[in-house]
């Protein structure tokens, strides 16, 4: 057992983190954020030269899958300098479910494009009813001739502007909440009767609501077996969660960074504030957070592919929990310690904490998490 | 990274299994698992039975007569020791004065001492904290004063665990009043049996006697019982407890009484229905779990960086400060758990072998008690503020 990376992991997160350090500063940052599409092509492109994108690809299309704790240190990163490109949208996320449910046709299609980041494919799942529900579909496909039609409405969907594919779950057959009848097909950005609703969220990356009506799809648009699609989502899916806490916990880690720090210039009755001790129980509360999430990830990352899956869900919801509280917690604390400059929008510090609040929310919150955890623990 | 235990680890685990499996009487096994009261004669027995198969010194090197055993495999011994319910192994001279005697005592100290804490000979104390130096540990005034070939002490020592047991004790003193506190301490190993020595019990709140006063008036200490060189006592101490910390976080202890506690609330009945599938329960049950699987991971990585030679650092003190915060919950679960029944409180049904009208289910007997008792995690070994100071201080640098 241990916990250190291979020389290559080191030189692999060492060269992320100074790209990022060099390229995705705090004003680098704030001018992708205001541009009209609210990402970088270019930081994208650069990530796809870099190998970045291809993590989660197959060797056979040009990639380094299995490759998870060098996903783990590039999302934390990514994390640490609040990156927001759909990397966990297209490049995990979305990678995860073609390599799992494409036919071998389908992934020759969109993984190699995918790894170099000429393709953005992004999972276009959740519905307003569900939650974070995810066998709960309504969104329905219906076989036309040799084809489909898609009808239903996807709520909340990251990165969905930039998508030049979406993989759109619906229904194929069975209840609303039925994890049998699933099916996910992949639609190109344009087709007709798909419409956009976009938004910035709330802590700056980018999504929309998807209005299907009427989408009218060739028969090989549908991604591997019809109505088998939930157990590579649920995979997918779990991946995901892993690569978000993997991400949350370089969120954390600055987070706490920017308070120490703040709290050590900052003076206030002649003294820096770090001094006083109702203060640094508090940040000592953090960084007890941020240990057991950093923790928590690592375990989730190990168990992120495995083949045993009520396990898998066992681990991945527990490290979401762990994660999400901390999110909350080392969040809510940091722009406290900041005081009044913790509420405006200058310091890194409000920025952490809105990306902390969304991943909290983000694929499943912590009471979702806590009733799965209790759940497959039975 | 790579979170699996080595085949070789897994079949040292196997190993140690078998042997607790063979070799622990089931009488011990029954009083540890069903919480009553383990006599001191159970924990000498159960040092023996494991320093006649090698295994007395668990955490001690070769040379001492230790297993020589990893961090990775001492963690593995003590995590089924403790999911077989063996007696706890005393700490005071294998994980606090024996380290110290073997890193800073001399030869005739090492030869004198450490077999006789092995073969559990030896029953040792801790005598630091004092009525006025508790936190504050280096305000202690306890004074040893130098007298020809012995040093004259006095003064009070308190809150010793199990002092009423022991043959030895070991001692903070102060022998320099002059300077900084911390430069006039020395550290000093005192048969309870000299003349001068009085032991004095503290009850506690749940009627247990396990910790006590020790007075000390002119007590004569041979100077060959000072450990390392004079006014040096502070530095040994510090290093004490980082060893101490270093197990602190009792996750093995916390996985098995969380499967009790997961019985019992299978067991327990609320609206018609087993309490654990009652929602409210089953998610603060679950809190604790997700919490302890986290500080096993987090423990494991102190271990795998102490492996990797680095002496146990400051996130000790976040292995102390969660590991009593899960010990305490998983107390307040149970208690919680059976509900009136938590109240009864019949000291003599602790006792194995009770033969008293039940009153309750059996397992409720003790809990109420154990909540009582474990309020003291938080509280020893550098209460949990101590160590948040700690964090602050050496991790955060602030």
């Amino acid at each position: 057992m241990h916990f250190h990376l291979t020389d290559e992991q080191q030189a692999l997160s060492d060269m992320v983190q100074r790209f990022l350090a060099q390229e995705y500063g705090f004003e680098a940052r704030r001018k992708i954020l205001r541009s009209p599409e609210g990402w970088s092509r270019e930081i994208w492109a650069r990530l796809g030269e870099m190998g970045l994108l291809s993590l989660q690809v197959p060797e056979e299309h040009g990639g380094m899958a299995p490759a998870t704790v060098e996903t783990l240190v590039t999302l934390g990163a990514m994390g640490r300098a609040l990156v927001v490109e759909p990397y966990l949208s297209s490049a995990v996320l979305g990678t995860a479910l073609v390599r799992e449910l494409g036919t071998p046709a389908q992934r020759k299609a969109l993984l190699p494009g995918m790894a170099t980041g000429e393709l953005v494919a992004v999972v276009a799942h959740g519905e307003a009813d569900a939650r974070h529900d995810l066998s709960r579909v309504s969104t329905s496909a219906r076989r036309v001739g040799a084809g489909w039609i898609l009808e239903g409405r996807k709520a909340v969907v990251l990165h969905a502007p930039a998508a030049d594919v979406l993989l759109v779950t619906a229904r194929t057959s069975g209840a609303p909440d039925a994890e049998d009848g699933l099916s996910v097909f992949a639609v190109s950005a344009g087709t007709p009767g798909v419409g956009l609703v976009p938004y910035p969220t709330i802590d700056g990356q980018r999504g929309a609501d998807v209005t299907l009506s009427g989408v009218e799809l060739p028969g090989e648009a549908l991604l591997g077996e019809e109505g088998k699609a939930f157990p590579a989502l649920s995979a997918a899916f779990d991946l995901g969660v892993a690569a978000l806490c993997a991400e949350a916990v370089g969120v954390l880690q600055a987070t706490l960074d920017a308070t120490t720090e703040y709290t050590r210039t900052r003076k206030q009755f002649g003294v820096p504030i770090a001094r006083f001790q109702a203060l640094q129980h508090r940040m000592a509360d953090m960084l007890m957070h941020v240990e057991q999430a950093r923790s928590m990830s690592y375990l989730s990352a190990m168990h992120a592919a495995s083949g045993d899956v009520r396990e898998r869900r066992r681990i991945v919801s527990a490290a979401k929990v762990t994660v999400g509280q901390a999110c909350r917690y080392v969040g809510q604390q940091a722009v406290q310690l900041h005081g009044g400059m913790g509420v405006t929008d200058e310091l890194m510090v409000s920025h952490c904490f809105k990306r902390l609040m969304a991943i909290e929310l983000s694929l499943g919150d912590t009471e979702h998490h806590l009733e799965r955890f209790i759940t497959e623990s039975k | 990274m790579d979170l699996k235990f080595t085949p070789e680890e897994q079949r040292f685990r196997d190993e140690v299994r078998a042997f607790l499996e063979s070799s622990l009487p089931a009488a011990m096994r029954h009083k540890v698992l069903e919480g009553l009261h383990v006599p001191p004669e159970d924990t000498v027995e159960w040092h023996r039975i494991l320093f006649r198969k090698g295994w007395g010194g668990p955490n001690w090197p070769v040379e001492f007569g230790g297993t020589g055993w990893d961090p990775v495999r001492q963690y593995i011994f003590e995590e089924e020791c403790a999911a077989a319910g063996t007696p706890r192994l005393l700490p005071f001279g294998l994980k606090m004065v024996g380290p110290v005697i073997q890193r800073f005592g001399n030869a005739a100290q090492q030869a004198r001492f450490l077999p006789r804490i092995l073969s559990a000979e030896d029953w040792w104390c801790q005598g630091y904290s004092e009525p006025e130096a508790g936190s504050d540990l280096a305000s202690l005034r306890t004074l040893a004063v130098r007298q020809g070939d012995h040093y004259l002490v006095n003064g009070q020592k308190t809150w010793i665990t199990l002092a009423q047991h022991a043959d030895w004790i070991f001692c903070l003193v102060r022998t320099d009043r002059t300077g900084k506190a911390q430069a006039g301490i020395s550290f000093l190993l005192i048969d309870m049996r000299t003349p001068g020595v009085t032991v004095r019990p503290i009850v506690m709140l749940d009627g247990g006697h396990e910790v006590n006063e020790v007075w000390f008036e002119d007590v004569k200490v041979p100077v060959e019982n000072l450990v390392g060189e004079e006014n040096k006592g502070w530095t040994y101490a510090k290093f004490l407890l980082g060893h101490e910390r270093a197990n602190i976080a009792g996750i093995g202890t916390s996985k098995r009484e969380l499967a009790r506690l997961t019985l019992i609330a299978s067991r327990e009945r609320k609206h018609g229905r087993p309490l654990s599938d009652d929602p409210l329960f089953a998610s603060r049950l679950a809190q604790v779990e997700i919490d302890l699987m986290a500080l096993e991971i987090t423990n494991l990585r102190v271990l795998s960086a102490e492996a990797e030679k680095r002496a146990p650092g400051p996130e000790a003190s976040l292995l102390k400060i969660k590991g009593t915060e899960i010990q305490q919950a998983l107390t307040e679960l149970m208690v919680q758990a059976v509900g009136p029944y938590a109240l009864p409180f019949r000291i003599e049904a602790l006792e194995d072998g009770f033969a008293g009208p039940p009153v309750g289910p059996g397992y409720a007997a003790p809990l109420a008690a154990t909540y009582c008792n474990m309020r003291k995690a938080s509280i020893y070994g550098g209460s949990n503020e101590i160590q948040k100071n700690i964090i602050t201080q050496m991790i955060l640098g602030l």
